[in-house]
């Protein structure tokens, strides 16, 4: 990956003087840039004013009317959030994302980087047929999985455990994190490794002192990834971690949210949003990580 | 880049190893207190007993205290035990492996890096994949029957496949199609990157927080009432009847559509647009002196140029709607008409506690993917020879 970024940023010099229709700034092509952005902000935008609007507003008039007046202090408020955090829970389960988020993205990094320096650098048999295997993985339904894991976890009471959906979803992450991993580390330059070898380095060495500091841009880019994918992730929590409150998620208590307080949308808005927070955080402040991890996942020829 | 031997003889043969063992007896300890369902109030409850806290201690043991502390421990612990304990399993592992005769040495290392990836994987994939197989072909009693398959004759089930026909063409190609244009109108604006983070962004949001947005879009009133919904009071003002989208098959399964191609467009033109910046701008150049509109240059260069990721793009939004559940689950649970594969198979497993049924299910995503699976392997396959 990095080898071939030269290449690109250089073209793309030589590009932004030739590729500049002469139409450039005109009026419609603003227009409809405007238009686009427009409509994929309002509905994020209609979630955000609706869940500090007092709950009487909210029934009687859409959100878009509270922003004709913003200064008629009364309409705002903050309790819908301070209920949801307290009284339905929303504050517990935001403790338990964390608690849950963590050890499942730093633990299949950590075991990934190993098996992608194996697969890049470290001959030995069968490595191609397990590589291949590993890029099957890839696409695996996790459907396939939550019959038979469910199976071993309740005959080995890790249903509604942290270490039960700490494992699974390092299991059901190691297939990406190995495969961008690999990508990355099988293009390091093989000097490196050559002139390492030579100096004696073992490839434990040549694992921590060369493979892992040039790979954290890729290190990064996964693991904003897996953070993201687990923060967020409905289907493996509500299987493997339950609905219980001592436990639950915030996807999981959401879900339960709508279903206790279908119609309550101040209540319904501020707990979206609390489960929106920080990943809104991580991806805005780590966009261009995230974004090269995305190119390094499917950008293959 | 040199690296350097450490060339600490003392240390290496009697400090690794008593610091190994420690760090061995430490990763044993934490993983006693993982697998003991009560392990973080417990071990918490022990330390403000040493700390002299017994009354802090014994409501933790009663279920109540200092709850929130005790799962930050346990998952401090997790954190340790995760990461230390793959540490010290590699290189102690490693270091007794490199005792041995370099031949043997070189044979057993690459397994011990590759070991506890193939494990988890094994665990969490392979085994229960091939399981999933076998169920779906077995009833209760470990009997052959292939009575599980008919769920797929039942009459609904047409409607499921329709459904989900819907989500992989509609889904993807709209995500596509949409990530596409967009990519190339603001390749031509000056506030390129703001545009882009603004139809990105939806990306960060879960698919339960995205129905949550959407429904709110889609919130419905009888007529007469005043609409808080953005669509429903844009149909009034137009002089029509409010719609209630999500309850009214077939549009629901389109409203659903939506809220995916609002999240996966972002995706889509991140990567193509990455792929369109790598065009060589000689071709463009070359297109336009031979007399070539923008929109020939767009369609007629450019997009042929940039086929292949137009492809990856497509496979891997294909994956996401053809096992698409969360959007369906949380909006109506499939209760309208627009049921799919993977939420019909999540209330086989959780609701009627057919597993049989669920397997074959979950097998019928597994075929529906295997295509994907072949594309992603003969691309790899290529790219292998290529280097």
């Amino acid at each position: 990956m990095t080898a071939s970024a030269q290449p690109i940023e250089s073209s793309r010099v030589a590009r932004v003087a030739a590729w500049r229709p002469p139409f450039v700034r005109s009026l419609p092509l603003r227009l409809s840039v405007f238009a686009i952005c427009a409509l994929w902000t309002m509905p994020t935008l209609g979630l955000l004013v609706t869940s500090v609007r007092n709950p009487l507003n909210i029934t009687t008039s859409g959100w878009w009317t509270a922003l004709l007046h913003p200064f008629e202090a009364n309409q705002w408020t903050l309790s819908n959030y301070a209920t949801v955090l307290s009284s339905d829970g929303m504050g517990n389960a935001f403790i338990n994302s964390l608690i849950v988020t963590l050890p499942s993205t730093v633990i299949p990094i950590t075991i990934a980087a190993f098996a992608a320096y194996a697969f890049a650098w470290v001959p030995f048999r069968g490595r191609g047929i397990l590589f291949t295997i590993v890029v099957g993985l890839l696409v695996v339904p996790i459907q396939m999985s939550l019959i038979p894991i469910l199976q071993i976890y309740s005959a080995g009471n890790l249903y509604g455990s942290f270490l039960g959906i700490w494992l699974a979803h390092t299991g059901f992450g190691l297939p990406l994190a190995i495969f961008l991993l690999y990508n990355f580390i099988s293009q390091l330059p093989r000097d490196l490794f050559e002139s390492a070898a030579i100096d004696g380095a073992s490839h434990l060495q040549a694992f921590t002192r060369i493979v892992l500091p040039l790979s954290v841009p890729a290190l990064g880019a996964f693991a904003i990834f897996q953070f993201l994918w687990v923060w967020n992730d409905l289907l493996v929590a509500l299987v493997f971690l339950g609905p219980g409150a001592e436990v639950r998620v915030l996807p999981t208590a959401l879900f339960q949210l709508i279903g206790s307080r279908g119609g309550s949308w101040h209540l319904l808005t501020a707990g979206a949003f609390i489960t929106m927070v920080v990943p809104l955080l991580v991806f805005l402040l780590l966009q261009r990580a995230f974004v090269r991890g995305i190119l390094a996942g499917s950008v293959k020829s | 880049m040199a690296v350097a031997r450490t060339e600490n003889p003392g240390l290496s043969r009697f400090g690794l190893p008593i610091a190994g063992l420690i760090g061995l007896g430490l990763c044993g300890a934490g993983i006693l207190v993982l697998l003991d369902r009560q392990g973080g109030p417990h071990l918490l409850a022990s330390i403000y007993d040493l700390l002299g806290n017994s009354a802090g201690a014994t409501d933790l043991r009663n279920g109540s205290g200092d709850q929130v502390i005790a799962k930050i421990l346990l998952a401090a612990i997790a954190l340790t035990v995760g990461v230390g304990g793959i540490w010290l399993l590699f290189i102690g592992v490693g270091s007794l492996v490199s005792l041995l005769r370099p031949r043997w040495r070189d044979r057993i290392l690459p397994w011990v890096f590759v070991g506890p990836a193939l494990l988890l994987l094994a665990v969490f994939l392979v085994y229960p994949a091939a399981g999933t197989i076998l169920r779906s072909f077995v009833d209760d009693h470990g009997q052959f029957t292939l009575r599980n398959y008919a769920v797929m004759t039942e009459s609904d089930f047409t409607q499921i496949l329709r459904n989900n026909a819907f989500w992989l063409i509609v889904g993807t190609g709209g995500s596509v199609l949409l990530g596409l244009v967009f990519a190339g109108l603001f390749d031509r604006i000056r506030r390129e990157s703001l545009a882009k983070t603004i139809v990105f962004l939806p990306l960060a949001i879960s698919l339960v927080g995205a129905s949550v947005i959407w429904g709110l879009v889609y919130a419905w009133q009888p007529a007469g009432q005043p609409q808080i919904g953005l669509l429903n009071s844009i149909v009034v003002a137009f002089g029509g009847q409010p719609i209630p989208w999500v309850t009214t098959s077939p549009i629901n399964v389109f409203a659903e559509i939506v809220i995916m191609i609002w999240l996966q467009t972002g995706f889509a033109m991140v990567v193509l647009s990455a792929a369109i910046k790598g065009v060589s701008g000689e071709i463009i150049e070359a297109a336009r002196l031979d007399g070539a509109s923008e929109r020939q240059v767009f369609l007629r260069v450019i997009v042929p140029v940039i086929r292949g990721s137009i492809i990856t793009v497509s496979t891997t939004i294909a994956i996401v709607t053809i096992k698409i559940f969360d959007i369906v689950y949380v909006t109506t649970g499939g209760r309208f008409n627009d049921d799919v594969v993977a939420n019909r198979m999540f209330h086989e497993i959780f609701q009627f506690f057919d597993d049989g049924r669920g397997a074959a299910l979950a097998t019928l995503l597994f075929v529906a993917v295997l295509p994907v699976m072949y594309i992603n392997l003969s691309n790899f396959r290529r790219q292998q020879r290529g280097a």
